[in-house]
């Protein structure tokens, strides 16, 4: 088991080498520029903002964008630049850690229903199968019976939904590449099924993992917003992008400011995962790259 | 003696449990290696090479008889003993360019026999050693295998395979999916190398032309079974298997004048599943008599060549005519 810790580890930091790679492709560069810049929003929120994302100010209910308010106020006078920016911490903090735990769940699954025993296979497909016959809302309803409403119940549900198709997809790749030559060569020279499963078939099997993952955030940011909205994720006064959303959509005739603050991030923020996403998936497989 | 196969049979259970069934696709192979030598299988497609390949590397479960490697015993089943024999024995498979991970560069696939037995130190000068010695420049370190040639990959994979000079190659069509003057190429490069580093090699084609021109000994095989085997020279100078004679007779001769004179096989290559009774290539053999329906042969003969047929040829014989 650790060394299947590792090996995700190992491959995980072996990416992270090709950041270069990324900005070298014009696609890559742009997304990644959208990404670091949400990140660094969020991270930097208290630095850019003098306003606390929530605090009530009756007297300044909604203003409209100005130098003072960059992106106005709401119902209740808060200031939606600063909740913008906190709103992405939530946000992207979900997104990314459901998501990476998403992933080495996934892959490990995954790979042990494609290497190992059929019986497993069969048994591992059938769980994954149950899970995702559960629509999401109800898995969310059911989970935040047992554990109240909280982040951490946003995520566990990001989490169930998304390991059985993640899990699938390198199951399915595994099984094609299990007995493929390149793999075949390998155990001939005496390569541990370690080794196997980490040079010669993760490395081919996660390009399309990635794509998927990187374009499941902005899902995931979603789920965090309806979740919100439904009172079983963040709860209020904590700001969260699909809550303004919710708030602005409301008052969308009179002060349309206060949805766009909502909406713009989350479309900036699918663009900018998208298009990293892609450059990645050139990057891992250089076979699909197109000829310059 | 360097490898000894006795008796190896290799079982497939295919079929829905309902109606689950046996096949044999290696039966009852028996041969031996000695240090230095080459040893040709050939046969046509289904005829159980790769399969016996794959067992002598411990690939493949082996479902009765023995394959022991210097000394030692090759069981799938007892992976740790195994895999230190395979420092020692090295696979070329069919496929130049799909028997390398795409995702490797050149480099890193040459040197991972070394990574993979925790030997050598310096990688980097192994690997420009080994390009240099199967004749690619040393900047092919970097390529992957995607952008190598069928002949480059190739070369790849010679290099691959003597990386941590093993006593034995498995070489599996080595020469598959090349052009004929790439494919002398490699060939050339193999029988240097053999000499070089005295190298055992097991050879598996369908290319007679090929197995004459590097092979010490060689074997038929039909259905999974060796029908002849012998020296190369033997085999070939005068072959009693009516089978052997068809192969032969159907290799293509470069003389003009010689009268191509085809042996023709009447019907299809049986099933597996449903192997003939009696000696199994009565189906097909030009030369059946009555007992080849119900007695099987056995494989007989000197230390030149043993065959495994009732009426075995004479040089030069003909097919009977039809009647």
């Amino acid at each position: 088991m650790s060394d299947i810790l590792i090996l995700v580890f190992e491959v995980v930091s072996k990416h992270l080498g090709s950041l270069r790679r990324v900005v070298a492709e014009p696609l890559g560069a742009v997304g990644l520029i959208m990404v670091v810049g949400m990140i660094a929003g969020a991270i930097f929120a208290d630095f850019l903002t003098a306003f606390e994302p929530t605090r009530i100010s009756p007297r300044d209910r909604f203003l409209e964008p100005s130098v003072v308010h960059l992106m106005g106020t709401d119902q209740l006078g808060r200031d939606l630049f600063s909740r913008v920016l906190h709103g992405g911490q939530i946000a992207l903090s979900v997104a990314l850690v459901s998501i990476a735990a998403s992933l080495l769940i996934g892959v490990i699954l995954g790979l042990i229903a494609g290497y190992g025993p059929r019986w497993l296979d069969n048994l591992m497909i059938l769980l994954f199968d149950a899970i995702k016959s559960f629509p999401t809302v109800m898995l969310a309803l059911a989970l935040v019976t047992l554990f109240g409403p909280s982040l951490t119940a946003v995520m566990i549900v990001v989490v169930l939904v998304n390991v059985p198709g993640y899990a699938r997809i390198i199951r399915t790749q595994t099984l094609a590449l299990k007995s493929s030559q390149f793999v075949t060569s390998a155990q001939s020279m005496g390569a541990s099924t370690a080794r196997v499963l980490r040079v010669h078939i993760l490395p081919n099997s996660i390009g399309p993992l990635l794509i998927l993952a990187s374009m499941d955030i902005p899902v995931v940011i979603a789920i965090e917003a309806g979740m919100s909205f439904l009172g079983l994720g963040v709860r209020p006064p904590t700001p969260s992008w699909g809550a303004i959303l919710n708030d602005g959509f409301t008052a969308i005739r009179d002060t349309p400011w206060i949805a766009i603050a909502g909406g713009v991030p989350i479309i900036l923020t699918t663009l900018g995962f998208t298009f990293l996403g892609e450059t990645l998936r050139d990057i891992f497989d250089p076979r699909l790259k197109r000829r310059a | 003696m360097i490898l000894s196969v006795q008796d190896l049979e290799v079982a497939f259970r295919v079929g829905p449990w309902f109606d689950r069934r046996t096949i044999l696709a290696v039966a009852r192979v028996s041969f031996d290696l000695s240090q230095g030598e080459t040893f040709a299988i050939v046969g046509e497609s289904g005829s159980g090479k790769t399969t016996l390949a794959h067992a002598i590397n411990g690939l493949q479960a082996i479902s009765g008889g023995e394959v022991s490697f210097m000394g030692k015993k090759v069981e799938v089943s007892r992976a740790r003993a195994v895999q230190p024999l395979r420092r020692h024995m090295s696979m070329m498979f069919q496929d130049p360019v799909g028997s390398l991970s795409p995702r490797m560069k050149v480099g890193d696939l040459v040197a991972e026999p070394f990574v993979i037995h925790k030997i050598g130190k310096n990688l980097k000068k192994e690997v420009q050693r080994l390009l240099s010695l199967v004749g690619l420049p040393g900047d092919f370190a970097d390529r992957y295998p995607h952008q190598l040639s069928g002949g480059q990959a190739r070369r790849i994979g010679v290099a691959r395979a003597i990386a941590l000079d093993p006593k034995l190659i498995i070489a599996d069509e080595p020469t598959a999916g090349l052009d004929v003057s790439v494919q002398g190429e490699v060939l050339n490069l193999l029988n240097d190398l053999r000499e070089q580093l005295g190298l055992s090699m097991i050879f598996i084609s369908h290319n007679l032309h090929v197995v004459h021109h590097v092979a010490d000994r060689m074997a038929v095989m039909y259905l999974g079974r060796i029908v002849e085997t012998g020296s190369t020279e033997e085999v070939f100078r005068a072959p009693a298997h009516p089978y052997t004679a068809t192969l032969l007779s159907a290799t293509p001769n470069p003389d003009p004048d010689k009268v191509h004179d085809r042996i023709l096989l009447s019907s299809e290559v049986p099933s597996l599943l449903d192997r003939p009774a009696g000696c199994e290539f009565h189906t097909r053999c030009p030369w059946v008599q009555q007992r080849c329906f119900n007695e099987s042969p056995y494989l007989e003969g000197g230390q030149l060549k043993r065959v495994a047929c009732h009426v075995p040829l004479e040089p030069g014989a003909r097919p009977p005519p039809k009647g």
